[in-house]
Parts: structure tokens; sequence; C-alpha cells
């Protein structure tokens, strides 16, 4: 019953989704108010009833309901419950409708909380909200109901790939999803401004808490993601330019872009065209990256099941949607009056040159993923590796640090250059220092870009800082101060990246139980190895102690089995300390006994995360700090009785 | 921008962008990787019985003058069995197939065989995958065709489709 109760009010939501699109489009082309007075409460209708059948399919993985089709090739009665809560999203139906219940909401989100914006753009933009939520319900409904009958029953589940049986997939890919989806709201958001030929200040501070909101989940979600990546794959990378994490960088690079322009317009109204078509990038991104993911035509590892069809049903959304947005900027975006003007050295100057590096470096990540298509086009199928990425997208992210120091720094509308040279120099200061101390202890031994990237995280901490001085702490507004988080957090997890691919040490060697190995001053004991048993796998486990300077911590690397599917996967265990991690992976027993250990000192490796995030946190601080006074006066209202 | 071609530049970008996914789509040949180990010889291996009836699998066997395949599959993989009859027909057609078990137990192979038939001559068994990565191999199925001289001429990722079948043969037969 829950299945078809599922099904249903998947249904209905839709009809609901084609419902407020037709209110909105010919309310608004007819200027009829009895029309459009239905669009808001049927959006929040629709929000409910797809957040209904999204719980059904939870309740279905919880309860490891074998006659459906989707838990039977995903779960497994035997797992622990929240890998089972977890599955519900750990596959491609589940993920799509996790999707779009949370594109419903966040069009409730609007319906209800948007005050400010023109009654006709907020309007169009709950129409556009609608007509994609339409196309991804019919994606569902046609090409991938999760909520189809296996009939007979199975007598149990295929299991879930044991590397997801992971706390981290519990929580990350619906980070990202919120993240991708929140995008959404500020495609709509461009769209509606486009059909009705209203772009200015208003519309971007209608549409900023969106786009930060998604830009803090997106960067939650891809730090979240890389630390997933690094213990769980055992193979002691944090990044590997991979296509399925370059789908995530690449909406998060747009969104970054359009935060800082979205201020530009809000601020200054400057940057009008440059605004909206960033907003429609962003979402395309979004798109494409679930493209890429979902079509399987760039994974060459055949776990992935390819689904043509499934690839063909996204491919035409895409052409639709990305396709009519770019089709009506085209058209619209011409009769949409200029914003106002600004002298080459002002802050939004400098951050049309943040905006431009990202869309570059958005740019290089895009070919670079997509080449293996591209040559493929011309014969052969050939990738570019992670050498394209860093040499090129390396340097360009350099620049753009710089670029960082020296934004916050400057006025909006006009500064002169030399008072701004003038602020520049203790971060400048700092940067020569720290060339002098490195070239001293480090010349040859590290690589040109680790090096640089030291010297910029100095120069970035320093100048991250500087906005705050001469200021009353207690009252400097919080978006000021989130920006200096954020900014800030750039800095730290640069330096993380740098001091890791500048002093990595690697050690791989056999062990027999009881052999020592010493390495960047750590002594590494391996005391022994026997097998243990958990809830659905067994294993290897080592026991290794790692010492140094008299202290002595206990290590317990793993190589696991799970029995369904079949599969061994490698727990790297892990030793944190305040500069840098202890990082420990149990490889294969060779034939004499001994035991393959691999063994890395990575300093201050767990920056790269922290400064993630520090990123978010800014963020949060930035919505709060923007926002407070309207969630104020909402609250009054709905107090006073005026709700809705 | 108050108007001009600029303006319909990302269309333009993006209808480019469009051509190529549904290239990307169209292409059933990318499934088929150009292995770094073609034209290699074949890494040197013995591997124990695998399966109850069949003998167990050396790599001398390949460099007998005669071309050979050799499927590498396990008995826990869905592809593998839904390769099975593509499997079937090539060898009812006179390819002679040898496969690798990767990762697998003996009862479980012969059950295996005994469901979706036994196109095999040879079955080694790889318990620890050290054949299969020495071959450069990513996953199971994987299937490469090796010339008479034990060197590797072709090699196929994932799983046979009925419409790999002809393709195959006829690079079986091209390397006689």
């Amino acid at each position: 019953m829950i299945a078809e109760l599922g099904l249903a009010a998947l249904w209905l939501a839709a009809s609901l989704a084609l419902l407020q699109l037709a209110l909105a489009a010919f309310g608004l082309k007819q200027g009829r108010e009895d029309l459009l007075g239905g669009v808001r409460p049927v959006a929040v209708t629709q929000a409910l009833l797809v957040a209904l059948a999204f719980l059904c399919l939870v309740l279905l993985f919880l309860r490891s309901d074998m006659s459906v089709l989707l838990v039977a090739m995903n779960s497994h009665s035997a797992k622990p419950w929240l890998y089972k809560f977890a599955g519900t999203w750990g596959n491609h139906e589940g993920s799509m409708l996790l999707w779009v219940t949370v594109m419903g909401v966040a069009g409730a989100g609007v319906a209800l909380f948007e005050r400010t914006l023109r009654r006709d753009t907020h309007m169009a933009t709950l129409g556009a909200q609608a007509a994609i939520s339409l196309g991804f319900y019919a994606f569902l409904l046609f090409s991938s109901n999760p909520f189809a009958r296996l009939d007979p029953p199975a007598p149990d589940g295929q299991g879930l790939n044991p590397l997801l049986q992971d706390p981290g997939l519990a929580f990350h890919p619906p980070t990202l999803y919120l993240g991708y989806v929140g995008l959404s709201v500020a495609f709509s958001f461009a769209v509606g401004a486009l059909m009705t030929r209203n772009v200015d200040a208003a519309f971007a501070r209608a549409m900023r808490p969106w786009v930060l909101g998604a830009w803090v989940l997106l960067t939650l979600g891809i730090t979240a993601g890389s630390y997933w990546a690094y213990y769980e794959l055992g193979w002691g990378g944090w990044w590997f330019w991979d296509p399925v994490e370059n789908a995530s960088l690449m909406p998060w690079l747009a969104a970054t872009a359009l935060l800082h322009s979205v201020t530009v317009l809000a601020t200054r109204d400057a940057l009008r065209a440059w605004t909206v078509m960033l907003a429609v990038v962003a979402f395309s991104m979004s798109m494409v990256g679930t493209f890429l993911v979902r079509s399987g035509i760039l994974t060459s590892v055949h776990a992935f099941a390819v689904d043509p069809e499934r690839g063909s049903f996204i491919l035409a959304l895409l052409a639709i949607y990305i396709g009519g947005a770019l089709a009506l900027f085209g058209l619209r975006v011409g009769t949409v009056r200029e914003g106002e003007q600004f002298e080459m050295m002002s802050r939004e100057a400098l951050l049309v040159v943040n905006n431009l590096l990202l869309t570059v470096i958005l740019g290089v990540v895009l070919i670079g993923t997509l080449y293996p298509l591209m040559t493929e086009a011309f014969g052969h199928k050939v990738s570019v590796g992670p050498p394209y990425f860093d040499r090129i997208a390396g340097p360009l992210a350099l620049i753009l640090m710089l670029a960082m120091i020296v934004g916050p720094l400057t006025r909006w509308r006009r500064d002169r250059a030399g008072v701004v040279a003038g602020r520049l120099l203790w971060p400048a200061i700092v940067m020569l220092g720290l060339v002098a101390v490195l070239a001293v202890t480090a010349w040859g031994r590290i690589g040109v870009l680790p090096f640089l990237g030291l010297v910029v995280a100095g120069g970035v901490a320093l100048g991250s800082l500087i906005p705050l001085t001469k200021r009353n702490l207690r009252r400097t507004p919080l978006f000021i101060w989130g920006m200096v988080i954020a900014h800030l957090g750039c800095a730290v997890s640069l330096a993380g990246m740098a001091s890791e691919s500048a002093f990595n040490v690697e050690k791989l060697i056999a062990m027999a139980p009881g052999d020592s190995v010493e390495t960047a001053g750590w002594t590494v004991r391996f005391d022994r190895v026997a097998p243990i048993a958990g809830d659905n796998w067994t294993a290897m486990q080592a026991d290794v102690s790692a010492s140094r300077g008299g202290a002595t911590a206990r290590l317990r690397p793993q190589s696991r089995f799970f029995t369904s599917p079949p599969t061994t996967t490698t727990e790297s265990a892990i030793l944190t300390k305040w500069d840098g991690q202890l990082y420990v992976v149990l490889g294969d027993r060779l034939d004499d006994g001994r035991w393959q250990m691999r063994i890395w000192w990575k300093p201050f490796v767990t920056l790269i995360w922290l400064g993630g995030v520090l990123i978010a946190l800014g963020g949060v601080l930035a919505i709060i700090g923007r926002e407070r006074r309207g969630w104020a006066l909402k609250l009054r209202q709905i107090r006073a009785g005026e709700f809705g | 921008m108050k108007s001009g071609w600029l303006l319909w530049l990302p269309l333009a970008l993006f209808a480019a962008l469009g051509a190529l996914f549904l290239g990307g789509l169209l292409h059933p040949e990318e499934r088929v990787i150009t292995s770094k180990m073609i034209g290699k010889p074949l890494p040197a291996f013995t591997l124990p019985q695998a399966a109850s009836d069949r003998p167990a699998l050396v790599s001398a066997e390949f460099a007998q003058g005669k071309p050979r395949l050799l499927n590498i599959f396990a008995s826990w993989c869905v592809p593998c069995a839904a390769e099975s009859p593509q499997l079937m027909a090539l060898a009812q057609a006179g390819v002679p197939i040898d496969g690798i078990a990767i990762r697998d137990a003996r009862e479980d192979v012969d059950a295996f065989l005994a469901r979706w038939g036994n196109p095999y001559s040879h079955i080694g068994l790889d318990a620890r995958s050290s054949v299969q990565i020495a071959l450069g191999s990513s996953g199971v199925p994987e299937t490469f065709l090796i010339d008479g001289q034990g060197r590797i001429v072709f090699q196929h990722v994932g799983d046979i489709r009925a419409e790999d079948v002809p393709g195959i043969i006829a690079k079986w037969k091209a390397a006689q």
C-alpha cells in the first residue's frame, strides 16, 4: 500500500506543478488576479505531496519491502538501519525523487517567504520553478519510477555498494543535492526577471539568500565528499579530478561567481545582464553534472549502469530548460536597462576580475572533464588527468586568490590606486617574507605550485583580516564577518593543499608482525594482524602502534570483505595530530607471510577541510547578516495574522 | 551588452555542448577503451583450477599459435551473467575462450556455470585480483583477444552485448 500511496502522491504533485505553471502563465498573460491568487497555495500543496511521496520511499527502505523493485535491487535486510535509510537516495530513482522533493520544498519556500519582489516577477519565478519540476516529474514517472513493484518479491535484497556503507553517504549526497536544487531557485528568479523585464537591485536582493544558501550547501557537500574519498578510498588523495567530483565543482565555481556578482547588483545596481547569465549558468552546470553522472557517458568504470534512455531523457530536459533560458536571455536581455557604470579602480572592477577568473576556471574544468568526449568525436578516446587540471586551473586559482586580497580593501565606485597599494603593504611583506623563508629552507625540494600556494595562502590569511582593522568589532555587520571568515577559509584550505603536496611523505613497504619502520619522525610498529567480524562484513585487521616523541597511539587499518555483494574494501586508519595526519592502509598479504603497508605522513592536511568548513560558516554568517531584518519583519507579520 | 551576436553566443556554445552530449550518447563504441595493453605481451601467470570440470589456466596457453579470447568474470557479477549468452554464441562460432574468475570460490563458479552455461575451455582462479591488475583491467567483466604469440590485440571493457559479437568474431578471424 505504501508504494501505491507514494506513486499516487507523486502523480498528484506532478499535476499540481502543471496547474501551478498554467495559473502563473495565463494569470500573467491575461492579467487575471483570480488565477494568480492560486499560484502560492498550489506551490505549497505540491511541496507537501512530493514530500509525502519521498517519505513513502524512505519507509519502504526502512521496512526492507522486497516487493518493491528498487528496494530489492539496492538494499538488504541485514544492513544497519542508517544505511537502509541512506539507501533511499543511494540509487538513481531515489536520488531523482529527492531532487524533485527538494525542488518542490524550495518552491514552497519562495511562495511563502518572498515579500519584496515585484508581484509579476514573483509569479513568473514560481511558474518557472514549476516548469522545471514538471520535467523531472515526467522523468521519474515515465522513465525512473521508484515505486515499481517486483512480482514475486525477492527473498532478499542485492545489497548496496560497500564503499557507500559509510556515515558519509547518509549526508554527503543530500547536501550536494540541496545545493544543486537551491541553484534552481536562482535560475527560476533569473527566468522570472527576464520574462517580466525586471532586473534590478531588488531582484538581486531577493535572489541573494538562495544563492548564498545553495553555495553554503555545495561548499559543505564538496568538503565532505573530498574527506570521504580521502579516508574511504584508501589512496591517500583528497581530490582526483574525477568526472563525478568535477560535476560538483563546476556548479560551485559558477555559484561562487554568482554570489559575488549578485552582491554588485544588489549594492550598486551594476552587472545586470551578467548576473542573470550566471544564474542561468549555475543551475545549468548542476544539470550538466547530473547528466554526466547519470547518463554514464563519461564513466568508464562499468559498475555504473549505463542507461542511454535515461541519458536521452535528461539531455532533452537540458535542451529544453537551458536552451530555453539562453534563448530568452538572447531575446530579452537587450531590453534590460543598462546598470550603473564604475571606474577601473573600484571594488566592482575587482569583482569583475573575480568573475572572469572563476568563469575561465569553470571553462578549464568543463573542457578537461569533457575532453574524452571531444577527442572521441575525432576517433579516439583520451582523457586528460590531474596534470592538466593542476597546471592550468592551479595558477588561475592563485591569481584569483591574489585578487581576493585586493578586492575587500578597495572602495565601491572609485578608489585611488596609490591608496589601495598602501593598504596592501602588510600582505606584501608577509608574502615576501614567506618567499625568503621557503627559498632558504625548501628550495628545489618542493614544486612551484605548492611553493606559490604557501606564499599566497599567507598573504590571503593576513589580507582577509585587514577589513576588520579600524572597526569596532562588536558593531561590524555580520556580513562583513562572513566575508572575512570565508576568505580566511580559502587561505586555510589553500595552505592545507599546498602543505600536503609540498611535504607529504609516503612509504610503501612489506612488513611482518613485529617489524618497525621509521618515517617522517614517526616510529610505526606492526604488532599483529587478526580477523574480525562486523554486521555484514569480515575483515583482516592490523594492530599498528605509532609513536613520536614518547607518545604512542594505536591504529587499526582493515582490509574488509563484504558478503552482499562480495567486494573487498580497504579501511584506512588515520591518526590526527595538530600538525597533520598519519594515514595507514593495510594492503595484500604476500606469499612469504608479510603484509603490504602504505604509510603517509601528511602535514597540515586537515586544514583543507577546516578551510572548507570556514568558507561555509562565512556564507551562513552572510545570510544571517543580510536577511535578519527581513526575517524579523516576516515574523511580526505572522504574529499579526497577515500571513499568506 | 545592448544587442548583437554576443547575446546569442551562450546559446550557441550550449548547442555545441548539447551536440557533443548527443554524440556521446549515440556512440556505443565509447564502451571500448583503447587500452595501453594493446600490442603488449600477456603477463605471465599460473592460476589454480576455478571450476570442477575445467582445467587450470596458465599464460603459456595463449602462445600456442591460435588466437584465443580471455574473459575475466566472477560468479558474483551480474553483468557477467548478462553477457553469458554472447560468450556461448562466440564459443559455438568456434572461438576458443578461457576464463579467469576473480575473487571467487569453486562452488560458486560451478553454480554460476551450471546456471548460465559454460563457454570456457580453461578457467583459472585469481583469488586476489593480481592477474587482473597485471592485465590493466579495472573491473569485471572484461574480455581480451590474444593472438597465437601471446600478444594482446584487443580489449573489450564491460559486458559483451549481442551487437558486439560479429565484430569480435571478425577480429578473432583477422588475428589468425
